[in-house]
């Protein structure tokens, strides 16, 4: 297990790793998580250059091509040794687990892996275990859901800190989720290249969302989000995905 | 071992079946139940797993001398021992013994390695007869079938199904399939007979111990220690990864066999055995006069050394097949594979090459479900992901993978260009979106709005909105709109 942020003096300034699909797809997601970090007094920096961690290319088998974007990324995040905050389970568990072992062959980069590793966090890790904070004064509505999502989970053990997030939003209804730690069957190309198996475990965690009665889900990982929002949209749902950050940053 | 049907034929067909995914849904969830009841009886359920693992470790890390021991003490208990590179010495082996002893009519307890090497299909080839013990083994036999999990082989079927295979195939009449109990009693009056005129009883192995030359075989119905003590001869095959150097570590490996795979403490009937019959002064009453191991390698020895050598520590408990939430949506048979799920989904390939299996690494979410159970901590997600690379690399795989992804790289390596182009995709999605998302996208994505709509991309970016709020004074973005 890796140390946690090795100096006693807490952070006050970070850099966001903000992901592909959070820049392209859900930048309100990546503003929430601002928003949160910086009404605890962090300041965020968004290091220019950043695309994509490689994650698509890296789990597709494709390595060379996970590799390049590796480099890509680790020279992007090496400018600064301030600590990143990522807000995708998997993305973090990417550069935390998967870079170096990607790039052992190449010193210079496995040496800048390890090192960025040690300092990257996914969002609710950073919140709960390095600032110490559970309870950020957010407020809502409605009854909210948590679905742990996978890599977040088992990659990087993120269950107790979003879920203690979330126990101190006031004004919602928390309701169990069944099965909350069952894969929603995204998985990344898996949704497209396996779509009937994919379609199968989506369907499974839609009817668990149901019967939760709950109108939100919680997730930490939008590409998760994304699966499960399209599922619900198709069913004409009306319950909703958000990320937690966006959960967080709402009074 | 090869299927006809391609991988996602498979697939389809297990998902259209209802009655099967229900079947396997249940049974799957009751076997987690147990596992997880199990573990928490023990006191150290993590400490006994990280024992395990490093019992695993050190019998594979010194399998050429484990085995050598091995050999020895069989044969100095008075057994034999051969080797098998692979599937056709292993079945030959058992074919010529048989013939030499006049052997008719054979008993067996269940086996994954037999299943393996097919070895009922070279019995049969043989003109001899063959009778599976193990209840589930003897419907599927009965049905011409296949087992479709590791531990309970007809998880896929129902006690209906199972009335009407021993109705069609065996005369049962209603009051012998009137409800479990009948049943089994039908199936024990139907075996015994088979137990008694047998001359040859064949069994797997769940654990070799190299220190004493014995066999431990698991079993729940007793059929196992029937096999293995009433004919004059029992032929043994054991993978030469089954292999655990001393009794001590059996004792490990025991209780974690039994609490993974079906939540007991033990298995019911838990036989050790070593060398034959022993006539002669210390007389024993019972058991083979002969004892033959054979040594099944059929791939085994690539893997060792290699990134895959770790799925050789699998000691077959089946709990990452009902983790899985591919295996509990399509069931055993879609794998095409003896073995399915997670183990199978590498184990499969790793022994049987990638060109017949290259669908299977990809059969998998990456969830990480069955890491989590395995009592041996096998790390299957990330040999699954070295399997496709290994894959890609050898050129398997749809070509708009590899040229999408390509073409992914060669943009994301170019931030301005990663911009620009998804500005452009950006553009070319809100011509086809409708209320921000999109219901049929074109090409191989077709697969994801085949169960789901995609979002539109947003009209501005992270990165966009980032630089406009920099320019604007560098703090407090509004909450609006979130
Ligand atoms: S891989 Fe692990 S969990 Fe799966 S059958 Fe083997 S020992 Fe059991």
């Amino acid at each position: 297990m890796r140390l946690l942020y090795p100096s006693r003096v807490k952070p006050r300034s970070v850099q966001l790793l903000v992901t592909c699909l959070i820049d392209h797809f859900f930048p309100q997601t990546g503003l929430a998580a601002v928003e949160v970090l910086e009404r605890h007094g962090v300041s965020v920096t968004c290091p220019a250059g950043q695309t994509c961690c490689g994650q698509p290319a890296f789990n597709a088998g494709s390595w060379n091509d996970a590799r390049a974007m590796a480099r890509h990324t680790l020279d992007v995040l090496s400018k600064d040794e301030r600590p990143i905050v990522v807000p995708s389970g998997s993305c973090a568990d990417m550069v935390l687990h998967h870079y170096e072992t990607l790039l052992a062959a190449e010193p210079a980069y496995a040496k800048k892996a390890h090192d960025v590793a040690s300092r990257t966090y996914e969002f609710s890790q950073f919140l709960v275990d390095v600032l110490g904070i559970t309870d950020t004064g957010a407020t809502g509505t409605g009854r909210v859901t948590y679905h742990a999502a996978c890599h977040g989970l088992r990659g990087l053990g993120v269950d107790r800190q979003p879920r203690a997030l979330l126990e101190h939003v006031r004004g919602i209804e928390r309701c169990p989720l069944r099965d909350a730690d069952v894969c929603c069957g995204f998985g990344g190309l898996f949704a497209v290249k396996m779509a009937d198996i994919s379609g199968a475990m989506l369907a499974a965690k839609l009817d668990a969302i149901e019967e939760s009665r709950a109108d939100t889900v919680v997730v930490t990982d939008v590409s998760c989000g994304m699966h499960v929002q399209g599922g619900l949209e198709r069913r004409g749902s009306r319950v909703r995905v958000r990320h937690l950050a966006e959960v967080l940053a709402s009074r | 071992m090869t299927s006809p049907l391609p991988f996602h034929r498979r697939v389809e067909q297990a998902l259209g079946n209802q009655q099967l995914r229900g079947a396997i849904g249940r049974a799957t969830a009751r076997k987690v139940e147990g596992r997880l009841a199990a573990l928490a009886g023990l006191a150290d359920a993590d400490r006994l797993r990280d024992e395990g693992r490093r019992i695993r470790a050190n019998a594979l890390g010194r399998l050429d001398e484990q085995l050598t021991r091995f050999v020895e003490q069989v044969e100095r208990h008075g057994g034999t021992a051969v080797w098998a590179p692979d599937a056709d010495h292993a079945v030959r082996y058992l074919v010529d013994l048989a013939r030499a002893r006049g052997v008719k009519s054979i008993v067996k307890s269940k086996s994954m390695v037999t299943e393996e090497i097919e070895l009922n299909r070279a019995i049969e080839a043989a003109g001899l007869r063959v009778v599976e013990t193990d209840l589930g083994e003897y419907v599927i036999q009965l049905d011409h079938d296949h087992p479709s999990h590791i531990v309970a082989p007809i998880i896929h079927k129902t006690r209906q199904d199972i009335a009407a295979t021993f109705k069609r195939e065996v005369g049962a009449t209603d009051a012998d399939v009137a409800d479990i109990p009948s049943m089994t009693a039908f199936a024990r009056r139907k075996l015994r007979q088979d137990f008694l005129t047998a001359g040859m009883g064949v069994s797997g192995v769940n654990f070799g111990i190299a220190e004493t030359g014995t066999l431990c075989i698991c079993t729940n119905e007793g059929n196992g220690r029937l096999t293995t003590t009433v004919p004059r001869i029992h032929v043994a095959f054991m993978g030469i990864e089954r292999i655990l150097p001393t009794l001590a570590d059996l004792g490990i490996m025991l209780q974690l066999l039994a609490r993974s795979s079906t939540g007991q403490k033990l298995t019911a009937y838990t036989n050790l055995l070593t060398g034959p019959r022993r006539p002669g002064l210390d007389a024993e009453s019972d058991g083979p006069d002969e004892l033959h191991v054979v040594l099944v390698d059929n791939g085994r020895s690539h893997v060792l050394g290699s990134e895959l050598a770790e799925i050789l520590y699998c000691i077959r408990c089946g709990a990452c097949l009902n983790a899985c939430p591919v295996y509990r949506q399509i069931g055993g048979h879609a794998y095409g594979s003896v073995y399915p799920g997670p183990v199978g989904a590498v184990f499969t390939p790793a022994i049987g090459g990638l060109a017949d299996w290259s669908d299977l690494p990809h059969a998998s979410s990456l969830c990480g479900a069955c890491r989590e159970v395995c009592p041996v901590r096998i790390d299957i997600p990330r040999m699954l992901l070295a399997l496709r690379a290994r894959a890609a690399t050898e050129g398997h795989g749809p070509w708009w993978a590899r040229v999408g992804l390509r073409a992914y790289r060669f943009t994301a390596v170019r931030p301005t260009l990663f911009r620009l182009a998804g500005r452009l995709t950006a553009r070319a999605t809100s011509l086809v979106a409708r209320d921000g998302r999109i219901s049929k996208l074109p090409g191989p994505l077709a697969g994801w709005t085949r169960y789901r709509e995609f979002p539109a991309m947003a009209p501005r970016t992270f990165q966009e909105q980032w630089k406009g709020r920099r320019q604007e004074s560098g703090s407090g973005i509004s909450s609006a709109g979130l």
